[in-house]
């Protein structure tokens, strides 16, 4: 390998770099398709010329600002009990704490119909936890929007406890120490120092605990039913109108593609600034 | 987040001057750490040791960060040897200063009285008032990720000073610094520490450190004391081959009867006897630098009494100098300059006399 000649050298290390495998790049190039090509469809395939009135049914708007609404409240559930869920795992030891992780895995693994006929079961108005809370409360949290927020939380929490354990176990606890020799306790250390250092690591959790929310179908359905107006999120409305009006269900699809891709880069670009 | 209140004395500490009296025993693995250590106030004490002898051990033990199998720790009079690192009156300046990344240098330094119970305004006028003492005013709102090094460096220790520690712990400062900068920031360093008026440990690994801040040095190797003595006298006694190599001297141990001490050869063709400027008897260490070696082809037979006859065992550059490291019945270091070792015609393998005045030589018991 002396002279730089281009197209020379075509030992087993020669030119490594400037040439690509194309063992590599044609799978990855069918593999970037793949996942392309459907978007592409839908744009293609989108009734531009009623798009504008089609946005602006109400029942398009109704689903969209509960599909919204819910997963935003389920993303701030996740955070309040994931984050010290996370914690734990990360930061203590206690007998077990190998198979509490395990089973904050399991929603990730299981389908989410089988989450919602879980969830059936035990918060269902005759269920293990749900008739206390009907004989005792009055409750009934199936078939209602909490029930909706109840069902995301169980599929995406995990994400974010996934993620924000990984942003526990990276951050240098030397910190933490140098703030414990400044006199603060175990709380004022996670508050002042702790969470400060993992916020990105939080926000990145919280993102993909968001958009897992905002795209929950099967325990939704499941659990919650699928009511226009109280239940019926988007992926279940774009599931509804397939059956009898294919275009609506495109003109949903893309409303939902594109706000969860302006959500997504709005907070991008809030993060990458701070 | 309650105010530090200072605690009755139960106990009375060993040591009447109300400094530190530590004796620091754990274990963890093979390695055991087994220390007494004291500082009175005002003194800085430097731990000297080499890596993974046990410095940062005793530090975090002192701090509060590693427990301790047992022994104690008392400051001031106190017994702290099971108080919580928060309750602690001890103030740390970590190896890498450790300066909170999301909070400027004035609420780095506002964090300790914050926590102690001052309020916001109170813990940033104390703040404020160190930084100035370190000079940093104009610094105050500055992300530490903004400081170089040396300021870094005093904001740790406006930091670790904020929360009115009785005893200030310094790990390896200098080592995050640029070897350019070290010069100046240890002066100043030295220069702030001065006006602290509580006992300061300062853990190092260098040498120029211990000798240009503290008022007393203590070598730890393998999680044992094994020397403890003034800048001084570490410099001009060693007590071990370790510390022997930091301060630039050559060190033998053997056997003294009056100026002659015995040594055990190291080629195995018998002892090997060294005249020292001061007599002594039994056991005794022997330390000359080796600037006072000087070399010779031939056997000159004049006053100096110290001439062995030796192999170089090879040459480097040591500043100005030419180190050359002789070999035989003794290994020494010999400072020549490159001008005796181009008349000389050294090279690896060849024999020469290394002749060393009884006076250049200091005998000390071991």
């Amino acid at each position: 390998m002396t002279a730089p000649t281009p197209r020379v050298g075509r030992g087993p290390s020669g030119n490594g770099t400037a040439r690509v495998p194309w063992v590599l790049v044609l799978p990855a190039l069918i593999g970037l398709l793949f996942l392309l090509l459907p978007l592409v469809g839908l744009l293609v395939r989108a009734p531009w010329a009623t798009m504008g009135r089609r946005i602006v049914d109400p029942d398009v708007l109704t689903a969209l600002w509960l599909s919204l609404s819910t997963s935003t409240a389920a993303t701030l559930v996740s955070l309040v009990l994931g984050v010290p869920l996370a914690w734990s795992l990360a930061r203590t030891e206690f007998p077990g704490r190998r198979l509490v992780r395990a089973l904050v895995t399991v929603p990730l693994v299981i389908p989410p119909v089988v989450g919602g006929v879980a969830l059936l079961l035990v918060l269902g108005r005759n269920g293990i936890v749900g008739q206390y809370l009907y004989s005792w409360f009055g409750l009934t949290l199936p078939f209602t929007p909490a029930a909706v927020v109840v069902a995301q939380v169980f599929v995406a929490m995990p994400f974010l406890v996934i993620g924000v354990e990984g942003a526990l176990r990276g951050a240098d606890r030397r910190y933490e120490e140098a703030a414990a020799t400044l006199g603060a306790g175990r709380v004022t250390v996670f508050t002042r120092v702790t969470l400060p250092m993992i916020l990105p690591g939080i926000g990145a959790g919280a993102v993909l605990c968001w958009a897992r929310a905002l795209g929950e179908f099967g325990a939704t359905i499941t659990f919650a039913g699928n009511f226009p107006g109280t239940t019926q999120t988007m992926p279940l409305a774009v599931y509804m109108a397939m059956q009898r009006d294919p275009e609506a269900a495109i003109v949903l699809s893309l409303v939902l593609l594109l706000v969860s891709l302006a959500v997504l880069a709005t907070l991008r670009e809030r993060w990458m600034s701070v | 987040m309650a105010a530090r209140e200072p605690r009755t004395p139960l106990d009375p500490a060993p040591t009447s001057d109300g400094g530190l009296d530590a004796d620091l025993r754990l274990s963890r693995g093979t390695f055991t750490l087994d220390v007494r250590l004291t500082c009175p106030p005002g003194e800085v004490l430097a731990l000297l040791g080499p890596n993974g002898a046990g410095k940062t051990s005793v530090l975090r033990a002192l701090a509060g960060l590693t427990p301790l199998s047992d022994g104690h720790v008392f400051l001031a009079g106190e017994d702290l040897t099971t108080t919580a690192v928060e309750h602690r009156p001890v103030g740390v300046v970590f190896q890498d200063y450790l300066l909170l990344p999301h909070l400027s240098a004035l609420d780095n330094v506002a964090f300790g009285p914050r926590c102690q119970g001052a309020g916001r305004t109170e813990a940033r006028r104390l703040a404020m008032e160190l930084l100035e003492q370190m000079g940093l005013a104009e610094y105050a709102s500055a992300r530490p990720r903004r400081l170089s090094g040396g300021q870094a460096q005093r904001v740790a220790l406006a930091r670790a000073l904020a929360v009115r520690p009785g005893l200030l712990l310094l790990d390896e400062p200098m080592a995050a610094l640029d070897i350019g900068t070290r010069a100046t920031v240890r002066s100043r360093l030295r220069h702030l520490v001065e006006g602290f008026e509580g006992a300061t440990v300062l853990v190092t690994h260098d040498p120029l450190d211990a000798m240009v801040m503290a008022d007393r040095i203590a070598v730890i190797e393998d999680g044992r004391l094994v020397q403890e003595g003034s800048p001084a006298e570490v410099a001009r006694r060693p007590r071990t081959s370790y510390v022997a190599r930091l301060v630039g001297l050559n060190l033998f141990r053997g056997e003294a009867s009056g100026t002659t001490v015995t040594l055990e050869g190291e080629d195995g063709r018998g002892p090997v006897r060294v005249e020292a400027g001061d007599g002594h008897r039994g056991p005794a260490l022997v330390a000359f630098p080796p600037r006072a070696v000087a070399l010779y082809r031939e056997s000159s037979g004049g006053s100096p009494r110290n001439a062995w006859r030796l192999t170089v065992a090879g040459v480097e550059r040591f500043g100005d100098q030419v180190r050359v490291l002789l070999e035989g019945g003794l290994s020494l270091a010999a400072d020549i300059t490159p001008a005796a070792l181009a008349e000389l015609a050294l090279t690896r393998g060849s024999e020469v006399w290394a002749v060393v005045k009884a006076s250049e030589v200091e005998c000390y018991p071991d």
